[in-house]
């Protein structure tokens, strides 16, 4: 489904990303690891058209999508989270989920002006959704909380929400556990697994080294912008490269050190 | 009867200012200064001005539409390139628009340039007025809850995250600057066709200052609140010029001082303005 | 057309000397400090008064640059400060200086009336210098030298004083600044005094030069300032001294060859047009566009 190949990204002199190449399959947890400064969010920032590729493709279901503009990327089903959560902070929790619904939303602004009750109940339909998609990472009762009031954890978990408002295709997670405790870790990897069950594909980027290990199909891991290995989890843990990378990093140590 | 009179024409002020705020509120509403409004005022006051002062059969809705409509269309091959720009950078464009257009009427001798237009019979009838008014809080109403107003609210918190989840940032924000201009065009109409003249000193950036700065008083989070400051700002400083004049303070300097401090005073210690109030209020007292 | 270029000269110097206090300010605090002009406004005024008690202009000028940098100080307490922190502050900052301005334009126009003000005769010898086939007055001279001084000052602290690093430190990443353990907030202090000072000098420069002194003189400035800034980058100094200069030379030849009427049209055609071609101006280092 997404396809990347020999994609290029540099700043100048600085090669972010370096002659990457991988895909991501429908339906498929795909994790995406590696040190601090690997160029992970670069990475993310490319496929979600923040930046665009300085060489390369990056192909989505079949077409070129390198370089198009963040909002034709999602109208084609890319949806994405954020590394330091851009959530819009003065509106609730449930109105930052309802404007993730943008896309599914048939909604004409003139007959509004004539009160017409098909648009109020598609905008009542819109809320309900919105309902639902909180439900669903359990913050039901934090609905009405405004953004900016909620929990890190609770944050993070409203902008999956969000992101899942639009039905996407393929959903790019930038470090969603960060920040959250086991339990809270655990109910995101369980939501992966299960939106993942409905034919979305996921791409998560994360420093949880062992929940990467547990939900991911496959993963492919970065250093200074290369990727340096790909394959199943257990493939890539006995990799020697990848030991050697993370040897080196504090970060990944203290998630990844507690492995059962 | 004078006093009645003189009373008519300060409520007239507050409708027109209101109207003149709310055009501001309306770029500010999906986060983005704008201060071209004065230019898009000149616009439509001139377009009435010449329209009823050329063809004095046309009926006045049609005149009103038409300063409404200019300044609209006008507004689209502007917003295109200068939406684009970040912030301050924006305001700046935005300024130098007014200016130009400005500029363009001092010059213009078929409108006799700085001397303006004068002799405009008054059309402007306080019912016209304020049903343009209601018509533009309507609009503005029902765009809450709505798959626009969300898009609105999303592009001013967070307009690159707003495009990721699909938004097309640059068509609303255009149309938000488009109706800006609508609002401040027929609200120039309106003013030229109750106080007789259009004259370019009128649209001068201290204008659309002062639009900014009654709608930054009411508050931008709610689209009353820039009705609360054209009301509060036009009324307080004739309320308070009797108490002025004794104290020996000339009339214009003490309204303006009034607006710098109360302005001021908004921005540093209640930022949403005045209609922010009854909220702040009601969390104090349940605190 | 020697004379023109004087003219230029002489012109764009009062543009540049305004536009660098502004856009110094804007480096450091990504801010539009539109009370820029008011200080501008009050310090001639201060000059003025000064004068007509009987001081010399050339105690009445250091003595303006002085009061504008006060001013300036002021300012940055009153005004920006405790809006530092907060999220949008770049929009409060600007609203935040209009009403600043606001009130400083009242305060003068109280005080001396909406009329213009001028400064009594004989306040500066009034003698003319030939150039070759030009000539200039010995005030055009003078403003023009010491507009240059003033400028060439400026750029030396910056460039070489201690306190002239740590503005740049700080314009470039105030949190980075403030673990290097600079004083930010002196810091900014400073910048502001720098900055209003040079408004100071412009202003009691522009009054000597038109002899025009009234409560709104900043307006006019202050948008041909918007256009230099523009011009030459948002942040850059030396792009603040070229673009005055430049704008200045247009604004002179616009007027010998095309007429009056398009003089202040001429700044904002340039304005437009760097903004929609290059945003970013001669030397500009800030974002201009969306991210």
């Amino acid at each position: 489904m997404l396809a990347l190949h020999n994609v290029l990204r540099a700043f100048g002199g600085v090669r972010a990303v370096d002659d990457a190449s991988f895909t991501v399959e429908r339906g498929e947890v795909h994790g995406l690891i590696g040190p601090n400064g690997a160029g992970k969010t670069t990475l993310l920032n490319l496929i979600s058209g923040f930046i665009a590729p300085t060489s390369g493709t990056i192909s989505f279901e079949g077409r070129s999508v390198g370089g198009l503009a963040p909002q034709r990327l999602a109208a084609l089903g890319i949806s994405r989270t954020y590394q330091n959560i851009r959530l819009f902070a003065g509106l609730t929790a449930l109105d930052n989920v309802v404007v993730g619904q943008h896309l599914r939303r048939r909604s004409p602004f003139i007959p509004r002006l004539f009160f017409s009750p098909a648009a109020r109940k598609e905008e009542e339909a819109a809320r309900a959704r919105a309902l639902e998609g909180l439900s669903r990472v359990g913050l039901h009762g934090r609905a009405l909380t405004t953004a900016a009031n909620l929990s890190y954890g609770e944050q993070r978990r409203v902008e999956i929400a969000r992101a899942l408002g639009a039905a996407p295709k393929l959903l790019l997670l930038d470090e969603p556990t960060a920040g959250m405790n086991p339990p809270e870790a655990h109910e995101v990897g369980r939501l992966v697994r299960e939106v993942a069950r409905e034919g979305r594909s996921v791409l998560l980027v994360e420093h949880n080294v062992r929940l990467v290990m547990e939900l991911c199909d496959r993963i492919t891991v970065l250093n200074f912008g290369k990727v340096i290995a790909r394959g199943t989890p257990s493939e890539v843990a006995r990799d020697p490269a990848v030991i050697a990378a993370y040897l080196g990093d504090d970060s990944g140590g203290a998630e990844g050190g507690g492995a059962a | 009867m004078n006093l009645y009179l003189a009373y008519q024409g300060l409520i007239a002020f507050v409708g027109i200012n209101a109207l003149l705020a709310l055009s501001v509120y309306a770029t500010l509403s999906c986060g983005q200064l704008s201060l071209a409004n004065a230019g898009f005022m000149a616009i439509g006051a001139y377009t009435g001005a010449l329209l009823t002062l050329h063809a004095p059969g046309i009926p006045f809705a049609a005149v009103l539409l038409a300063s409404a409509l200019l300044p609209a269309l006008i507004a689209l091959p502007l917003g295109l390139p200068v939406l684009r720009l970040r912030g301050v950078f924006l305001a700046i464009a935005t300024i130098g628009f007014g200016e130009v257009v400005r500029l363009g009427f001092v010059n213009w001798d078929y409108t006799n340039g700085a001397l303006g237009l004068v002799a405009i019979p008054q059309r402007t009838k306080p019912w016209i007025l304020w049903l343009t008014v209601l018509a533009v809080l309507f609009v503005l109403g029902r765009l809450r809850g709505s798959r626009t107003g969300y898009a609105l609210e999303a592009i001013r918190e967070d307009e690159m995250a707003a495009r990721t989840m699909g938004i097309e940032t640059t068509a609303y924000k255009l149309a938000m600057f488009s109706f800006g201009a609508a609002i401040a065009g027929i609200a120039g109409a309106l003013e030229a066709h109750f106080t007789f003249i259009v004259s370019p000193s009128g649209y001068s950036f201290g204008r659309v200052v002062d639009m900014l700065v009654q709608a930054i008083v009411g508050g931008t989070a709610y689209f009353v609140g820039p009705v609360i400051g054209a009301a509060f700002l036009t009324l307080l400083p004739e309320a308070l010029r009797e108490a002025g004049s004794r104290v020996g303070l000339s009339p214009g300097p003490f309204r303006l001082f009034l607006n710098g401090v109360i302005l001021l005073a908004v921005i540093l210690y209640l930022p949403d303005g005045i209609a922010s109030l009854p909220r702040r209020l009601r969390r104090r007292v349940r605190g | 057309m020697g004379q023109q270029v004087l003219n230029g000269i002489f012109v764009g110097s009062i543009y540049a000397l305004f536009a660098v206090g502004y856009t110094l300010v804007f480096g450091v605090l990504d801010i539009l400090n539109l009370a820029h002009q008011a200080v501008f406004m009050l310090s001639a005024f201060f000059a003025l008064v000064l004068v007509e008690h009987g001081l010399s202009i050339w105690l009445a000028l250091p003595l303006g640059i002085v009061f504008g940098g006060l001013l300036g100080i002021g300012l940055e307490r009153i005004a920006f400060r405790p809006l530092r922190g907060r999220a949008g502050s770049n929009l409060s900052g600007l609203i935040s200086s209009i009403a600043m301005a606001t009130v400083f334009e009242a305060i003068a126009a109280q005080i001396f009336g909406p009329d213009i003000s001028r400064f009594p005769q004989g306040t500066f010898p009034d003698r003319m210098i030939s150039l070759g086939s030009a000539s200039a007055s010995l005030l055009q001279v003078c403003i023009v030298g010491l507009s240059v001084l003033l400028m060439a000052v400026l750029t030396f602290l910056l460039a070489k004083t201690r306190l002239g690093r740590s503005i740049r430190a700080v314009a470039e990443n105030p949190r980075a600044a403030r673990v290097l353990g600079i004083d930010v907030d002196k810091v900014i202090a400073l910048s502001f005094f720098l900055s209003s000072a040079l408004a100071g000098a412009a202003g009691v420069l522009f009054g000597l030069a038109f002899n025009s002194i009234s409560p709104d003189v900043g307006r006019s400035v202050e948008l041909k300032g918007l256009a230099v800034i523009i011009l030459g980058g948002m942040g850059s100094v030396p792009g603040a001294v070229l673009a005055g200069f430049a704008i200045g030379l247009v604004e002179v030849f616009t007027v010998a060859y095309a007429g009056s009427t398009y003089r202040d049209a001429v700044s904002f055609a340039v304005l437009f047009v760097v903004l929609v071609a290059r945003p970013r101006g001669l030397f500009g280092q800030v974002a201009v566009r969306e991210a």
